[in-house]
């Protein structure tokens, strides 16, 4: 059996990407056209919803229906999407600046809301567009074009976030691991609800640059040596976890999602006749 | 069939213009004194099949409406000042992404939170301008609960057909008051639907004008599938950073508009014709105007009051025909800085005398203000 390469779904003439040479979007973009290949999207069904950033040009590689929109705001759109056509496939890539940063508050309320969307973030913890400035999940104490010092302030934990929000599906993976990413998106993509899938990826030009890791290979290894399968990174001390993090499915859930929960709402409206 | 007469307040009349209409999906925040629009909606909306959603803020709420507009639903939200504000980002991303869509702006007194439950008439530059770039878009405001369910119907028409967002911009009082409406029956008032693509999907391009300007606009999930872009585009809806392109492109956003003022603009005349002293108002003052029309004919002032429907694009040719003429123009708006009167007088030449009645207390502008003004 041959292997799915997404190939049908980008558009023709246009590579070589814009992406940085050691940048890992390629990577995650690549891994979710497989998963949709192996699930058997169509581009007429489907929808793709980007905002701004480096994750946000995605759109301009694909022939699937898209909707490229505001800084931090594509979940608002793919919610109005999605309640107005539950049939449609829509998935929304982010970056970390879009998805917890500026759109923090879309973010959370997609999970609360459990809208059935499958949110990809892309976080390289920095905003590689404007040139490397700091986002809400660089780490503390990190580098950044604006965090000349080190960051005073703490990062977000992606995850974390998504699964105290309420999210169905919540699963981190990094680039090194582009075939576990893929089998999290295909889990992501069938799933009911609001479901998240957090992709840790290098930019080695403006993140790794100011943090120790300036060739894409010190980023990568970094992926590779930090990640952890989630029973391992559980067996591991609190303190032991410093510099770890766990990566796979770390949540998945079955609450009804928002279009499900409308529609019997929608059954009551309609049986009820006092008016 | 004879019309239902129901006792309506502006609000509940523009959810009922909505829907017959054609609306079926509201997104929104609620915000006085817009809210009874949200309420409608929530109460009416499921039982249509249609699909009502309290979003997170106004910010949400503009992208939401966008959205399902783009899933082939007709959409609008509700709001008044400071949700507006917040409004203004997306609703620049519905006029570059040419997506019908109705924002109805109940506007209320400011600046900032201002005077929540107040009429103004102070974000008529802010409907205009209030976003970056170089934009345009159709606003329209009434001025009686009848017309808040026409107009509501007009500027969905008015979306669609130009596939442009359409501000609906009642004052205050007009969105809160009640009067006697007849309601239109169904087919009474026509309902236009947006121009649909015909050709083969492969050769279908959602930013390529046809003749009249409009590209047709399909819903995601159709055999036609597209790209839809708040960037620079290109007539495939990809990105095109092309200087000739983007040229074209911003011109069409203005020039689909343009061209079609005279199916656009319009305004309401009352005695006009013979007029030496024009009233110009809109929304409740244009009632206002219009009782002290009545009061100066009596005393043999040939008065007529012009009541500005479209708000924008703005009527030239109507103020440059009726203002030309009149031996005394007199502009009154519930704001301080002159919003209407500043572009009348843009219109007629700085020279000319232009009366200023402007009251910006959060009440409104009686006859006898007017009327002592002259």
């Amino acid at each position: 059996m041959s292997h799915a390469t997404g190939s049908s779904y980008l558009k023709g003439g246009i590579l070589p990407h814009m992406w940085c040479s050691g940048c890992g979007i390629g990577i995650v973009l690549a891994a979710l056209l497989r998963a949709f290949e192996e699930l058997g999207y169509e581009k007429n069904n489907t929808v793709l919803v980007t905002g701004i950033g480096c994750t946000g040009k995605s759109d301009d590689y694909l022939v699937t229906n898209a909707l490229h929109v505001t800084h931090g705001r594509a979940l608002t759109f793919a919610t109005g999407i999605k309640a107005f056509n539950p049939a449609l496939n829509v998935v929304v890539l982010m970056g970390d600046g879009d998805s917890v940063t500026i759109g923090g508050n879309h973010f959370i309320h997609s999970a609360r809301r459990n809208i059935d969307l499958t949110a990809i973030v892309v976080n390289n913890f920095n905003y590689g567009m404007t040139g490397g400035q700091v986002s809400g999940t660089t780490p503390f104490d990190h580098f950044t074009t604006t965090t000349s010092w080190g960051n005073p302030e703490r990062g977000f934990d992606i995850c974390e976030l998504a699964m105290a929000a309420g999210a169905n599906y919540v699963a981190r993976a990094t680039t090194y691991h582009g075939f576990e990413m893929q089998a999290n998106f295909r889990e992501a993509l069938q799933k009911k609800g609001f479901s998240v899938v957090e992709a840790f990826s290098p930019c080695p030009t403006h993140y790794g640059k100011h943090n120790d890791m300036k060739a894409a290979v010190q980023m990568l290894r970094w992926l590779k040596e930090k990640a952890l399968p989630l029973d391992s990174y559980n067996q591991l001390a609190p303190h032991e976890r410093q510099g770890f993090f766990p990566i796979g499915k770390l949540r998945e859930g079955n609450a009804p999602d928002f279009n499900s929960c409308y529609e019997e709402m929608r059954r009551r409206a309609l049986d009820n006749d006092h008016e | 069939m004879t019309r239902e007469i129901k006792l309506l307040q502006g609000n509940q009349a523009i959810a009922a213009g909505a829907i017959y209409a054609g609306a079926r999906f509201y997104a929104g925040y609620p915000i006085t004194p817009s809210s009874e629009i949200a309420e409608e909606c929530a109460r009416l909306l499921p039982r249509l099949g249609g699909v009502f959603m309290q979003m997170e803020d106004e910010i949400a709420s503009m992208g939401a409406i966008v959205g399902a507009s783009l899933a082939g639903a007709k959409a609008f939200t509700a709001t008044s000042g400071p949700g507006f504000s917040l409004m203004q980002e997306n609703l620049g991303m519905a006029i570059m992404g040419e997506v019908p869509c109705v924002v109805v702006n109940v506007q209320r007194s400011g600046p900032s939170t201002g005077l929540a439950t107040k009429p103004a008439q102070a974000d008529i530059m802010q409907i205009r301008w209030g976003r970056h770039g170089d934009q345009c878009l159709i606003s329209l405001t009434p001025s009686t609960v009848a017309e808040c369910f026409a107009f509501t119907v007009l500027a969905f028409n008015l979306a669609e057909r130009y596939r442009v967002p359409v501000i609906l911009a009642p004052d205050e009082v007009v969105a809160h008051m009640r009067e006697s409406v007849a309601l239109p029956l169904p087919g009474e008032i026509p309902v236009i639907d947006r121009k649909k693509p015909s050709g083969p999907p492969a050769d279908y391009l959602p930013f390529a004008p046809d003749e009249d300007g409009i590209a047709p606009l399909p819903a995601f999930g159709s055999p036609y599938v597209f790209h839809v872009s708040s960037s620079m585009h290109g007539p495939d809806g990809y990105s095109n950073n092309n200087p000739a392109n983007a040229a074209r492109k911003v011109a069409q956003l203005h020039t689909k508009l343009e061209r079609h003022k005279k199916d656009i603009v319009q305004t309401a005349l009352f005695d006009c014709e013979d007029a030496d002293i024009l009233l110009i108002a809109t929304g409740i003052v244009a009632r206002s105007c219009r009782e002290a029309a009545r009061r100066l004919r009596k005393q043999g002032h040939k008065t007529g009051v012009l009541q500005i429907i479209t708000l924008w694009p703005f009527p030239e040719e109507e103020i440059i025909r009726l203002g030309g003429r009149a031996k005394k123009i007199l502009v009154a708006e519930m704001n301080y800085s002159g919003q209407l009167a500043g572009e009348v007088r843009k219109l007629l030449g700085c020279g000319r005398e232009v009366i200023r009645v402007n009251k910006f207390n959060g009440e409104i502008i009686t006859p006898a203000e007017i009327i002592g003004a002259l």
